[in-house]
């Protein structure tokens, strides 16, 4: 198999500038301090990519992204706070389980579905509900009945080697929770109009903070402890596994927008009508670019969880729920490259630079240089900072653009312009 | 372009290293760390809390420094939030080498600095954080780094309790609190064990949340229960926005709160009536507090509150603290912070196995726009 | 796809009534619970409709606002909110610093007491109206005309940068300062309760059990909120610059080319739309007397999604959906739990955009040219 140039080169900076953090850090070079903002700039790389693929690509205005970060950051505390605390894969146990069968409910109930062509979305989404409901309940039992047998196979590995398993299996399953919460909430909610949809997301948002702030009360997590904050998570996010899972989802989302579902998802955002002219099933691709997209946000919260051991519900307060729009729009719309970067350039001028830089007595002053920063940039480069760049590797391939030739050709595509101007 | 990117990058990377590098000269100041929420949804109490603790170190200064070395405070923002609690506290450990930290306020910023601070063997005194994880690890050992130097919710809830009970004849009481803020939830949970144990009812319980300011809807309940007393025990914002509903609403059951309503700010013509449990009385004699209040109204102009006299009385614990010590090693602070008994404006204070302050409490009331002294409880 | 027929079963799930019965379900489950708490005490039940009117009428005024920039401009403008936080403080000095609210007593000092406060009320209303309509055409000529032909979703991240300005801006310490300041009203508070005829409550004594209580301060919000409802409507309706906003919501390049002046209707709509906002936050501050420089974001909040239940876009979907959020929220505060306001809130919103998915009021999104 010939590599070719560019896809080597990209791999060669990537990894090169990964190992090379991690050198930094192992020698101590790296303060904690800049280790820290570099990983929370990983994280939010993965969130924003995911909000991209949603937003950028498929053309989904969502403020949702925030809320599933949310749950997956919690599941994923939840599970090994268990492990580490209560000496027990039941979070681990039942959490599985459940993901498990409420997945394999969503696959069944998605056939009766399309059996049943012609059911509103509403009536489908009250089915879901119910499969849901009986899926999990049996998930549940199931979860509880294997606790003994996987905490006994997990106690014969060495304790480091075992929380490092348990660690990985709990950031997937809180991605994967967060997937199935959102597949379950996008099934009425995208047929909404974009602005509405915006709205409903934000609601979501706010509903997960609020039910998280009574997480200990309402929800029955006696360990989360609602407001006061969830501690005694481990903190084993290193380096290498943020940057790892962000090789994974860079990967996962270039071979996506290189496949015919990715044009398909781009199709959508381009002309919906056009899309369905086309034969492209318009609610398909919207409900995978959303669920792929939260899948991302649950898998980067569970890594958010175990960087500093600590959760409270107030991080995923729905101001904040902005950030990841903002590093999308700032690093350009439709682009993965651009989100990338403005994602750790975010993390470490805001918190880092800004941080340094500021004199003394003006440390508030960092909240009126960012607005006045985003205003400006927006002003100056409505597109975002890299507009549509794209490393040569992340590039898609489309068909080349119809170049007219003859003077008949050139008269018709002006025409075909004006007609559609106005857009 | 991945040329521009890969220039870009390794710049900010050498950037870091030099910022890094350049960050570790030989400290001939003492450098002390003051991280509080300046901006974020309470700044007015990050104002307080570094203002008192700047004054601290500022007496301290003119007495001519500690270990005859000059302090040197390095103010971060640390927004009363998880991250950038923890990013304030990586860099002025990191970046500014600190050794010793004051803060945060609340205890969502303060338990994520208060691992860090442990991990790293820096001393941390938060000044008003409440929540019991500030300085007990989730497996129920202490943090040998990190103190407090404000009440925990127990002692408050039953000093509040019981003056309900014994000195206001209180048989129904209605509890108000914000299920978000832990500060109130954890004193309104003691009161309600307390006052319940002590033959007390609780005849209503209503939230709220820290961004409401119309409390109509449960003020109409706590009018239809018509308590003998109403436990709210919240910041004074919190405080004047209920009072002053409450009043139009025709109850008169007198209010009851925590250390939390002590604050200039505090409307007293609304809290008029209203009782509540604080560290120490503006009227009482000790010069300590006299002379506190003096130099921070010359100071700044206003008398202070509780989140700024506390920041005041943790800063000299832990300056003391150093002096007595003779060193400025953190393992060596430690241990002399964990036996001292240190004469503060909020009372004596020593500290408990878990680095809780063990220092009495006064009950204040509102009355005629007066902030009136009623009686001592010692723990 | 499926040739099989359709089995019995298949038929039976086709049919729209398994969401709309869902639906009507949780509606039962909530009147259920709702309607049995407020059978036990009706007059508690009354006082709460009070409050939540007292609520819904302010935000019907932010509303407003949002829904009018929307309707022309398609911008979602979050920092409507903090130009409502602005009117609030304008008010707050023009009262307490200078004392606004007393000039007619100083000017004309006859005056009837009545009389007296009633103009020196509107007068802090007036003003701040006015300083609310300077600072959002500023904004606009500053922040978002640049932005007309740019993807809406700058305009978007733009709206959102001036609020984090506004806001930490004013957090600075020589402007509005960090604090909470407690806010002067520019007139007594007067309450009444209701139990055989209106009585006169005295501050500090206890109204009789069963009476429903109101105050001024309701009567003073629901009589401006009226007059400004009906003056807004006057404009949109009646007046030449009314019938530009329409046309210029309806189809920009056409209005344009009809030799309306888009900018300048823009421009005028921002400012009407703050300066309902303006109004709203000297109500708002009298009701509920704190103002503090974030005190915009969560009544922005809730007026927004008000607009949005309503049909953003529609005024008369603003109003109602407003007052519908009032109701919800002092009833789930009531009757279902106060922290979980803001989630039923949105439960609602959510609940009605699915089967209507434009609102209340809304139109169907027309596919514009």
């Amino acid at each position: 198999m010939r590599i070719d140039r560019h896809t080597l080169g990209f791999w060669v900076v990537l990894l090169g500038l990964i190992i090379l953090v991690q050198v930094l850090v192992s020698l101590g070079i790296l303060s904690p301090f800049w280790e820290t903002l570099l990983k929370i700039g990983a994280v939010m790389a993965i969130v924003s990519l995911g909000l991209n693929l949603i937003y950028g690509f498929n053309g989904q205005f969502s403020l949702g992204q925030w809320g599933f970060y949310a749950i997956g950051a919690y599941a994923a505390a939840d599970v090994t706070y268990r492990w580490t605390q209560m000496n027990n894969a039941s979070g681990l146990t039942v959490l599985f389980a459940a993901v498990a069968l409420v997945g394999v409910a969503f696959f069944l109930t998605a056939k009766l579905v399309a059996r049943l062509r012609g059911i509103d979305p509403l009536s489908a989404f009250a089915l879901y509900i119910v499969a849901t409901l009986i899926a999990a309940v049996i998930g549940v039992q199931i979860g509880i009945a294997l606790i003994a047998p996987v905490t006994q196979l997990l106690a014969t590995l060495p304790p480091g080697l075992a929380l490092q398993i348990v660690y990985l299996i709990a950031v997937l399953l809180g991605g994967c929770l967060a997937a199935e919460v959102s597949y379950l909430f996008g099934l009425p909610v995208l047929t909404l109009g974009s602005d509405y949809f915006g709205i409903a997301t934000l609601g979501f948002t706010i509903i997960v903070k609020v039910l998280l702030d009574n997480s200990d009360t309402l929800l029955g997590f006696e360990e989360m402890k609602g407001a006061r904050g969830m501690v005694g998570i481990p903190k084993t996010t290193s380096w290498f596994w943020v940057a790892l899972f962000l090789v994974i989802v860079i990967v996962l989302l270039r071979n996506l927008l290189h496949s015919s579902h990715g044009r398909a998802i781009v199709s959508v955002r381009e002309d919906e009508i056009a899309a369905k002219a086309m034969g492209i099933d318009v609610g398909q691709q919207k409900t995978l670019a959303f669920v792929l997209g939260s899948l991302f946000a649950g898998l980067a919260g569970g890594l958010y969880a175990h960087i500093n051991g600590f959760l409270h519900p107030n991080t995923f307060n729905f101001i904040r729920s902005f950030d990841p729009m903002i590093i999308v729009v700032f690093g350009g719309l439709g682009s993965v490259s651009g989100t990338i970067i403005a994602a750790f350039t975010w993390a470490l001028v805001l918190e880092g630079f800004l941080r340094i830089l500021l004199p003394t007595g003006f440390e508030t002053w960092r909240f009126v240089v960012y607005p006045l920063f985003l205003l400006v940039m927006m002003l100056l480069r409505p597109q975002g900072l890299f507009g549509g760049f794209e490393f040569p590797y992340l590039r898609p391939v489309l068909p080349r653009p119809y170049v007219p030739e003859t003077e008949e050709q050139v008269a018709l595509v002006h025409a075909v312009e004006e007609a559609t101007e106005g857009d | 372009m991945s040329k521009k990117f890969f220039a870009l990058a390794s710049l900010l990377i050498i950037l870091s290293l030099t910022l890094g590098a350049c960050a570790q000269p030989r400290p001939a100041t003492l450098k002390i760390a003051i991280l509080a929420p300046l901006s974020g949804a309470v700044p007015t109490f990050g104002v307080s809390t570094r203002d008192g603790a700047l004054l601290a170190i500022k007496e301290w200064n003119a007495k001519g420094g500690v270990l005859g070395r000059q302090i040197e405070a390095i103010v971060e923002d640390s927004q009363c939030e998880a991250d950038p609690a923890v990013n304030a506290a990586n860099k002025v450990i990191n970046q500014d080498g600190v050794k010793f930290i004051v803060g945060e306020v609340c205890s969502k910023a303060s338990i994520p600095v208060s691992e860090i601070a442990e991990e790293k063997g820096v001393v941390q005194i938060s000044p008003t954080s409440t929540n019991p994880n500030v300085t007990v690890k989730a497996d129920g050992t202490t943090k040998q780094y990190v103190f407090r130097a404000c009440f925990i919710d127990p002692f408050q809830g039953l000093v509040g309790a019981s003056f309900a009970i014994n000195e206001l004849g209180a048989k129904t009481a209605f509890i108000l609190l914000d299920q978000g803020n832990d500060y109130v939830r954890g004193l309104a949970e003691n009161f309600e064990q307390a006052f319940v144990e002590k033959g007390g009812q609780i005849v209503g319980k209503e939230t709220y949340t820290s961004s409401d300011t119309d409390f109509s809807a449960i003020l109409a309940k706590v009018a239809e229960a018509k308590p003998d007393i109403v436990y709210l025990p919240d910041y004074y914002n919190i405080v004047n926005l209920v009072t002053a509903q409450a009043k139009e609403k025709g109850i008169t059951a007198p209010f009851l709160g925590g250390d939390g309503w002590d604050s200039a700010d505090l409307d007293r013509a609304a809290a008029d009536g209203g009782y509540f449990t604080n560290h120490y009385s503006e009227q009482d004699t000790r010069p300590i507090v006299q002379q506190w209040v003096k130099n921070y109204q010359a100071e700044y102009g206003s008398v202070p509150d509780a989140l700024a006299t506390l920041a005041y009385d943790a800063t000299n614990l832990l300056l003391a603290a150093i002096q007595n010590a003779g060193t400025d090693d953190p393992a060596k602070v430690k241990d002399a912070m964990a036996a001292i008994k240190w004469e503060a404006v909020s009372g004596t204070i020593t500290f408990d196995q878990y680095h809780n302050p063990i220092k009495p409490a006064v009950i204040l009331q509102v009355k005629d726009g007066q902030i009136r002294y009623v009686t001592t409880v010692a723990p | 796809m499926n040739a099989q027929p359709p089995t019995l079963l298949e038929r039976i799930l086709k049919g729209k009534w398994i969401g709309k019965g869902f639906l009507l379900l949780v509606g039962l489950v909530v009147v259920w619970w709702v309607g049995g708490k407020a059978l036990q005490s009706p007059s508690l039940f009354l006082q709460q409709i009070i409050n939540g009117i007292q609520l819904g009428f302010v935000y019907a005024l932010i509303a407003l606002g949002y829904t009018m920039v929307y309707g022309i401009v398609r911008l979602i403008n979050f920092a409507h909110g903090d130009v409502f936080m602005f009117g609030a403080f304008v008010s707050y000095f023009s009262v307490g610093l200078f004392q606004l609210h007393l000039w007619p007593v100083r000017v004309f000092p006859g005056l009837s007491p009545t009389a007296a406060i009633i103009l020196g009320t509107v007068s802090v209303i007036l003003l701040s109206m006015v300083s609310c309509a300077i600072l959002a055409i500023t904004i606009e000529r500053i922040a978002y005309k640049p932005l007309r032909d740019a993807p809406r979703i700058s305009a978007l991240i733009t709206a959102i940068g001036v609020s984090f300005f506004l806001e930490y801006f004013g957090a600075l310490p020589f402007v509005f300062t960090p604090n909470f300041i407690t806010y002067k009203r520019p007139f007594e508070i007067v309450t009444w309760y209701v139990k055989d005829g209106i009585h006169r409550l005295e501050i500090g004594t206890e109204a009789p059990p069963g009476s429903v209580i109101f105050s001024n301060v309701l009567i003073i919000i629901i009589i401006v909120s009226l007059i400004l409802l009906v003056g807004l409507n006057y404009i949109v309706r009646r007046t030449k610059i009314g019938k530009a906003m329409r046309a210029t919501a309806y189809d920009k390049p056409t209005s344009r080319l009809m030799g309306i002046n888009v900018d300048g209707v823009i421009s005028t709509t921002f400012a009407i739309g703050a300066s309902l906002a303006g109004a709203a936050g000297v109500l708002y501050a009298t009701a509920y007397p704190q103002v503090v420089f974030w005190m915009g974001i969560i009544p922005g909040l809730k007026a927004f999604v008000a607009a949005v239940l309503g049909g953003i876009g529609s005024i008369p979907g603003a109003f109602v959906g407003a007052l519908i959020m009032g109701q919800a929220e002092v009833i789930s505060a009531g009757y279902i739990s106060t922290p979980m306001r803001d989630a039923v809130a949105f439960t609602i919103l959510i609940l009605v955009l699915l089967i209507r998915p434009t609102g209340i009021f809304g139109e169907p999104e027309r596919e514009k040219a």
